[in-house]
């Protein structure tokens, strides 16, 4: 049996975890719900965020540089993408926009393989994050109890844009029902391309914060976006809160069950996620009628 | 009959086509691109693709999990074989397929929980699923990140006399030999009922339920049948390189399948192979060119995303659509009348169908064909049906009307059992339908034709009609593979007469999307008599019609009327008092009132609520 010592440990491996995913998962979940794509695309552009990290830490130590343009570069690529080629799938049937999106993760994460190389590279800790921090039980690493408080600041944030703000409110709106918010007069389109960049950002910031924890890889989004399903069909379609809680809830179960055996950890959240599935399809914070 | 004949001749066209290019096609590689083993590549990706194709590109459900079952039937194969535990290799392949078949069926049972986005996002999740149990937990069965080195080949034996498929033209064979077998069975699947069905859930599954099909089943015997190619496809690979790759588990791989397949052209069957040809032998090549060579995923995932946007239909399908558009210019001439029955022996073809158990009761008494009891229907707080009864005596023409919003069309939803009641009860016949739903209360004898039009756009009217008296005729599921689909003589002579008593026969073989709106609203009742039901539903069938259309239309019903119960929802007051012998008043999703045209025309309480207090016709 582990000790109360390693228990607490790697359940707050599973809140750093979980949140990161929540992070993650929330802005696909938003971008499914409002325009209905599914983004394959998206553990790419957690990659490339993570890269952006790899890029600004190992020159600079400017942790808040990194996540700014770490931001800023998935803010132009979701630009780009909704712009040059997403727009133009609105009126295609879903398994198209999953294709092009796969092709668009497959060329992003080749794209990245050729500039820095097929190998996996270390990324430096802030120098504010390096070193240990004693929580009274036991001992933890200082920068992973910062990413638990900093993601739960961008998740806040990310909740008060959805639920306190205007375009928030047009966002959620858009998520029931998009033809009718388009009938309300408000500009959808332009409202997808707001969504569909806010989406890429939250996936590019979840990349700088992971890259120091562990280190960069070109295909290292691919668990991520599978992750994140598992996340959405538990949590619910275009549900931030079951995002979250989806999110947390996968976190643990990855860290908890590999403190018993690691060899069953993935295949522990498809179990959970079976049980869902059998039990409440919709997923714990899903709307009826939706897909 | 003529167009049977024709594609008798010309059935076994594409078989031999095929068996042509396995034989000349492997020298062509041999010669030119170095070795037939990237020919066999190709042919083991194409075993896997057929499956696939029926999958996706027939029935639309597209799935990043395939991986899954490619990996299971190769390891299970390669594991009984290099672990001792069956000598025959003939036996293992069989026994890796039906492996690989029963993982999909529980795969396939939750996956299918969900459609569209969902689906694809689960069937990835157990792909990743199988990638990690092969990988871990089952490690030391599988060799875990190592894979199963050792596979042997299987041999024949004949009179003392044996012949062992190893090596790399013996491995072609054995691969072309499977890959034929998997091209002709996956062709009967097509031309079969089934393969219509599967054509007909793509186009519109909520019809195809609606027309006595079990779409849910017959959506779970696709994933099956898609998973005994991927099956087939992961043995042949572990015995053709002698090795089971882990990689043949990875999420790499069915996203591989997903991309040959759209690159060659998904629903043409051999798409997925011309794709997987386009594949390997595009980075082989690419890999050898220096400055290039690092490059080649990206530059196949360009051309596969520049594919996606301007050529859906992949390369096999723009060919195929170029080609036949050449074709349609040599055969304009329009195809002559099929069959004339006679308008009595039509009338008999169209006569609903008794199969139905009626039970008759005891007293002898008036027995109803449609009994609805205090029906009950609240979304949140307001009640679209409150309380209403209905009692239908065998061939009555019922109208129902109300102003907008009275609660009619919830009211036919539920008795058609698209929508559960929250109270009442509804019998067919007698029956009580609280359990069926609605392919079970249209095998009972229930259709109905829809206020907007619900048919299957890209297939011709003929075979639209064809779906629907298929799916009375063969039950919810069956699985008569070996069957062509316009093989059943009583069904095609149904077909014909619906054709000709909806004055379709002109436009019989054109495809739904390019006829007028008159044509569809024919076609769209044509559905639902296709079943010959004993009780017909028609929600607002004059709607959008002409004024001489509708008169055509109201003979039409009335034709139907003979020998069958008809309860008609309508907005056009002169057809309903014309046609109807009773009609129900419906207000607020009460019953206002029922009587006869005349009893309801000059009731106070309808005029006042309902006619405005004008004079009715």
């Amino acid at each position: 049996m582990p000790t109360l010592p390693q228990f607490l440990s790697q359940a707050f491996n599973g809140i750093a975890l979980g949140s990161l995913l929540a992070l993650i998962a929330s802005g696909l979940s938003i971008i499914l719900g409002t325009l209905g794509v599914l983004n394959f695309a998206h553990g790419a552009m957690f990659m490339l965020g993570a890269y952006t990290g790899f890029v600004v830490l190992s020159h600079w130590d400017s942790f808040a540089g990194a996540l700014v343009l770490g931001a800023l570069v998935l803010l132009l690529v979701g630009f780009a993408l909704e712009r040059g080629l997403i727009r133009f799938y609105y009126r295609r049937p879903p398994e198209d926009q999953i294709l092009v999106t796969f092709g668009l993760g497959i060329m992003i994460v080749e794209a990245v393989r050729y500039v820095f190389g097929p190998l996996s590279q270390r990324v430096p800790l802030p120098s504010w994050g390096q070193g240990i921090v004693n929580l009274g039980f036991f001992i933890y690493p200082l920068y992973r109890v910062q990413v638990i408080g900093i993601v739960a600041l961008l998740l806040f944030t990310f909740y008060v844009l959805l639920y306190r703000t205007r375009i928030g409110l047009v966002v959620r709106a858009g998520i029931e029902d998009p033809l009718m918010v388009e009938l309300l007069g408000t500009h959808v389109r332009r409202m997808f391309l707001v969504v569909f960049c806010l989406g890429a950002m939250a996936a590019g910031i979840a990349g700088v914060i992971y890259a120091p924890l562990s280190a960069v890889v070109p295909n290292m989004g691919e668990p991520f976006l599978v992750q994140c399903f598992v996340v959405i069909v538990i949590g619910g379609l275009g549900s931030f809160p079951g995002a979250v809680v989806g999110g947390l809830v996968v976190g643990e179960i990855l860290s908890l069950t590999t403190l018993f055996d690691p060899a069953y950890a993935q295949a522990a959240i498809y179990a959970v996620m079976t049980l869902v599935l059998i039990v409440r399809p919709r997923g714990l914070f899903g709307t009826m009628g939706r897909a | 009959m003529a167009k049977a004949a024709r594609r008798g001749r010309y059935r076994w066209l594409p078989e031999l086509a095929m068996a042509g290019a396995l034989v000349m096609l492997p020298f062509v590689f041999d010669r030119w691109l170095g070795s037939v083993d990237l020919f066999t590549r190709i042919l083991i990706w194409g075993i896997f693709g057929l499956g696939f194709d029926l999958l996706f590109g027939r029935t639309g459900l597209l799935s990043f999990g395939q991986g899954a079952f490619y990996g299971t039937g190769g390891f299970i194969t390669a594991y009984l074989l290099t672990a001792g535990i069956l000598g025959n290799v003939w036996l293992a392949i069989a026994t890796g397929i039906a492996a690989a078949a029963a993982f999909s069926l529980v795969v396939g049972f939750l996956a299918l929980r969900r459609v569209g986005i969902y689906f694809a996002m689960i069937t990835l999740a157990f792909g990743e699923l199988a990638y990690f149990l092969e990988n871990s937990p089952l490690a030391k069965w599988t060799g875990g990140e190592n894979g199963l080195p050792g596979v042997p080949a299987p041999s024949i034996a004949l009179d003392g006399f044996t012949y062992s498929f190893a090596g790399s033209w013996p491995s072609y064979q054995l691969v072309a030999g499977f890959y034929f077998a998997g091209f002709v069975f996956a062709r009967f699947v097509l031309l079969s009922p089934v393969g219509s069905v599967l054509t007909a859930i793509r186009q519109n599954p909520e019809r195809s339920a609606a027309l006595g099909h079990d779409v849910r089943a017959y959506k779970l015997a696709v994933f099956v049948l898609a998973a005994l190619f991927a099956g087939c496809g992961g043995a042949l690979l572990g015995i053709f390189q002698s090795y089971m790759p882990p990689d043949a588990f990875a999420l790499e791989t069915s996203g591989q399948l997903v991309i040959q397949t759209v690159i060659g052209g998904a629903g043409t069957l051999i798409g997925p192979t011309v794709g997987a040809a386009i594949w390997l032998t595009l980075r082989d090549v690419l890999q050898t060119i220096p400055g290039v060579g690092d490059l080649w995923k990206f530059i196949l995932g360009f051309v596969f995303v520049v594919l996606v946007t301007f050529m859906p239909n992949g390369v096999v399908g723009t060919a195929l659509r170029l080609w036949s558009r050449g074709a349609a210019k040599q055969i304009a001439a329009p195809q002559p009348a099929i069959h004339h029955e006679a308008a009595a022996a039509r009338e008999a073809l169209l006569a609903p169908l008794s199969s139905v158990r009626v039970p008759r009761s005891a007293s002898g008494a008036a027995r109803f064909a449609l009994e609805v009891r205090n029906l009950g229907k609240a979304y949140g707080g307001i009640h679209a049906v409150d309380g209403v009864s209905l009692a239908l005596p065998e061939g009555r023409l019922h109208a129902i009307i109300g102003p907008n919003g009275a609660g009619k069309s919830t009211f036919l939803r539920m008795i058609a059992r698209e929508e559960n009641p929250d109270a009442g009860q509804i019998l067919l016949h007698g029956i009580d339908m609280a359990s069926a739903d609605v392919t079970a209360a249209y095998q009972a004898g229930m259709a109905k034709s829809y206020q907007i039009n619900q048919l299957f756009p890209q297939l011709t009217v003929r075979q639209n009609l064809r779906i629907g008296a298929l799916g009375r005729h063969r039950s919810r599921l069956r699985l008569d593979v070996f069957r062509a689909a316009d093989g059943f003589a009583d069904v095609e002579r149904l077909v014909d007469a619906l054709l000709e008593e909806l004055a379709l026969q002109s436009c019989a073989d054109l495809a739904v999307n390019t006829l007028a709106y008159g044509e569809k609203r024919r076609l769209e009742l044509g559905l639902a008599l296709a079943s010959r039901p004993s009780l017909l539903l028609l929600d607002e069938p004059l709607a959008g019609l002409s004024p001489a259309e509708r008169e055509d239309a109201k003979l039409l019903i009335r034709n139907l009327n003979k020998g069958r119960t008809i309860v008609l929802v309508e907005h056009d007051m002169d057809a309903v008092f014309a046609l109807a012998e009773r009609i129900t008043v419906l207000h607020e999703g009460r019953k206002l009132a029922e009587g006869t045209p005349k009893e309801i025309s000059s009731d106070p309480l309808v005029r006042e609520a309902y006619l405005g207090g004008t004079t009715p016709p």
